[in-house]
């Protein structure tokens, strides 16, 4: 095999040649998830704004929740003809759109206070915190909300991959990860298909065309090897950067052995940029996640009763009643009445309410429990991760419970005070994060992370820690499907039953995002209104 | 060119390590082994420190005086399967560890229900709708 050709299915075929093949290869796969894209786009059901033509003649709707589904039914339905109003047990808008700032307090379930502290302008999102490109209601919403949006940091080489386990428990770059994983991935395809191994899976015309493509994907050298060198510096950063004048020649780093890398574990941390969701470009409101739920509470003054927990649904030929009390105070129950309802409230909340609605819904509604998840803020003296690290955003990942160290994609360089997202974990670390006091949780937060940052010991400050299933009004953090009780109860869950309908993130197929619980309201209301339309 | 990272690892010989190592990084089970460590480990997350339970929009309920903790495989039920807003810990609970908490609440907080439960009673309680170790917990969103 020549330096300047490589040989195809017996003849010849030129480098220049395999290249443009597969650009046209990259070109049609390009096209090919544009076109999906745009399929799946109709199919998720937001297809534009939504259209409720034709008069509801004073058609009255109650909607329970002011979180994204609520708000948005509430503000297209009045924009249609409807009269509206919403219960919120809460004493602010957005439900788990929701950012703490310096000054508000928290108080979980137990009655265990938390007084944030941090700094003016710095913030925790407690729940969700990124925008994907495709979440087009939300990005709708936001546009129409004039909610000011700026890019949210997933991938970032230079944050790390770490484990306890590995490597002295001494964090590695993301960027060293990937491009060794990559590299000897490449490497050992190539080898085996130059040994004559994928004879069976791949043609001989294509074993050519996967060699260079693995040469390019995988830094390899002319030998089709990944070692140290330049090449793969290009990947995986040098010892010493390329520098100008004098001292400008740069130092090639050192991959890690294959081996120890494979029992590292860390390339189990480098996917996850690759998931639809979390795939460039991403966004985030400016100043906080909760900026939405806070536009949507001022477009919608005045129809949200705060502060109302509701006690009872029930629904008769006539209409739909609710029973509710004042949250914090009590006091005497008081009722809203209207023609329909939508319903938002969790799925866990009310499935201990009682609602007289068929079996179907009811079940569907006992079905489903909530996932825990737990976020805790840590504020810092300084951002020593961009003064000392170089790292702009991002999120670093650890084996430790905590689980990841999210970088705050805004006010790069500011010389002041600096909120990690320190923890944001899942399944039995994050139940055993809700059993802690919040004073442990962050102490915990902070002892991980300064395995990852040794400058947590002198920078770090106060922090705030959110366990969703001590979340007074969700006890968790989104509803728990499977395969199995979706096949059983998906159906029933979001059928209108009478003059109920429920929606949130729980009645959509996009569970935990705000957009599934944005296309769930849409659909609701879309039916609702049709149903009006025609009786 | 169709050829995946997956088929890529499976030529290399490699998936073979891959799926134990993703589970230890990204699923588990609750290392707590005694009732004790587990209730205060776990259960008491919802269930509060003295299992008094707790209310908000909706409820946690006591543990606390419990009369429906009389048969152990009731909180070995829901334990394992979930009920409403109580999560199934099938999959992340050993059936040892089930009967030790079990035993745990039924003989403190005012519960006073001293009969043995073992790990084979567990066991038997485990059924084919039990949480799979399939699913797993939550992803990040």
């Amino acid at each position: 095999m020549s330096e300047d050709g490589v040989s195809a299915g017996g003849g010849k075929m030129r480098r220049r040649d395999l290249l443009t093949l597969i650009g046209t290869v990259a070109g049609s796969a390009v096209m090919y998830r544009a076109m999906s894209a745009m399929a799946l786009a109709g199919e998720s059901g937001f297809t534009g704004p939504i259209k409720l033509e034709g008069d509801p003649k004073g058609a009255s709707v109650l909607i329970l929740g002011a979180g994204m589904a609520g708000m948005c039914a509430a503000y297209e339905l009045r924009k249609a003809g409807y009269k509206v109003q919403i219960l919120e047990y809460n004493d602010r808008p957005g439900g788990r759109n929701w950012s703490l700032y310096g000054g508000d307090t928290y108080t979980e379930l137990g009655g265990f206070t938390q007084k944030v502290e941090f700094d003016k302008g710095l913030y925790l999102n407690p729940g969700p915190w990124r925008l994907p490109y495709h979440h087009q209601a939300i990005l709708h919403y936001c546009k129409v909300l004039n909610v000011a949006l700026e890019p949210f940091v997933q991938v970032n080489y230079a944050a790390y991959v770490h484990s306890t386990k590995a490597f002295g428990g001494k964090p590695k770059r993301y960027r060293e990860v990937h491009a060794d994983f990559n590299g000897y991935v490449a490497e050992l395809l190539a080898k085996s298909t130059q040994q004559g191994r994928l004879d069976q899976a791949v043609t001989r015309e294509d074993q050519e065309i996967l060699l260079e493509a693995m040469r390019e994907w995988g830094a390899l050298d002319k030998n089709y090897e990944y070692r140290k060198g330049l090449l793969a510096s290009e990947r995986r950063g040098y010892v010493s950067d390329p520098g100008g004048g004098t001292t400008s020649a740069p130092i090639p780093s050192d991959p890690m052995a294959m081996s120890d890398l494979l029992k590292s574990g860390l390339w189990g941390s480098i996917s996850a940029g690759h998931i639809y969701e979390f795939q460039n470009t991403i966004f985030q409101p400016k100043g906080g996640m909760g900026m939405i739920g806070k536009a949507f509470g001022r477009e919608l003054e005045g129809v949200i009763a705060y502060d109302s927990k509701v006690i009872d649904i029930h629904q008769d030929a006539k209409g739909v009643t609710a029973t509710y009390v004042n949250a914090k105070t009590g006091g005497p129950p008081r009722k809203a009445q209207a023609d329909y309802c939508i319903c938002t409230i969790p799925a866990s909340i009310l499935g201990q309410i009682p609602m007289n609605v068929g079996d179907a819904m009811q079940s569907a509604i006992q079905a489903l429990y909530y996932d825990a998840s737990i976020k805790v803020g840590l504020q810092f003296k300084r951002r020593f991760w961009e003064q000392d690290e170089s790292i702009y955003g991002g999120i670093s990942f650890t084996d430790q419970p905590n689980g990841m160290i999210g970088y705050p994609a805004t006010d790069y360089f500011s010389d002041g005070k600096g909120v990690l997202l320190g923890a944001y974990t899942f399944g039995p670390a994050a139940f055993e994060y809700a059993a802690m006091s919040p004073q442990e949780r962050v102490a915990k937060t902070v002892e991980y992370g300064a395995n990852v940052h040794p400058q947590y010991r002198d920078e770090f400050e106060n922090g705030v820690a959110v366990a969703w299933h001590r979340v007074p009004w969700t006890l968790g953090c989104a509803a728990h499907w499977t395969e199995a009780l979706r096949a059983e109860h998906y159906d029933n869950l979001v059928a209108m039953d009478g003059r109920i309908m429920l929606a949130g993130e729980h009645a959509s197929r996009l569970p935990a995002w705000q957009e599934g619980a944005l296309l769930s309201s849409l659909d609701a209301i879309r039916r609702l209104h049709q149903r009006v339309m025609t009786s | 060119m169709r050829l995946s990272l997956r088929l890529a690892l499976a030529v290399a010989g490699l998936l073979s390590a891959g799926p134990v190592l993703a589970q230890e990084l990204h699923m588990g089970h609750f290392h707590e082994q005694t009732g004790e460590e587990i209730f205060h480990g776990v259960c008491q997350g919802c269930h509060m420190p003295n299992a008094q339970g707790a209310v908000g929009a909706g409820a946690y309920p006591a543990l606390a005086n419990n009369p429906h903790l009389a048969a152990p495989e009731y909180p070995a039920l829901v334990i394992l399967n979930g009920r409403k807003a109580m999560p199934a810990f099938g999959d992340m609970f050993s059936d040892a560890q089930i009967a030790n908490v079990v035993g745990y609440v039924r003989t403190h907080f005012g519960n006073n229900y001293p009969s043995a439960f073992t790990a084979a009673q567990v066991a038997a309680l485990r059924s084919p709708e039990s949480p799979s170790e399939v699913e797993g917990p939550a992803k990040e969103h």
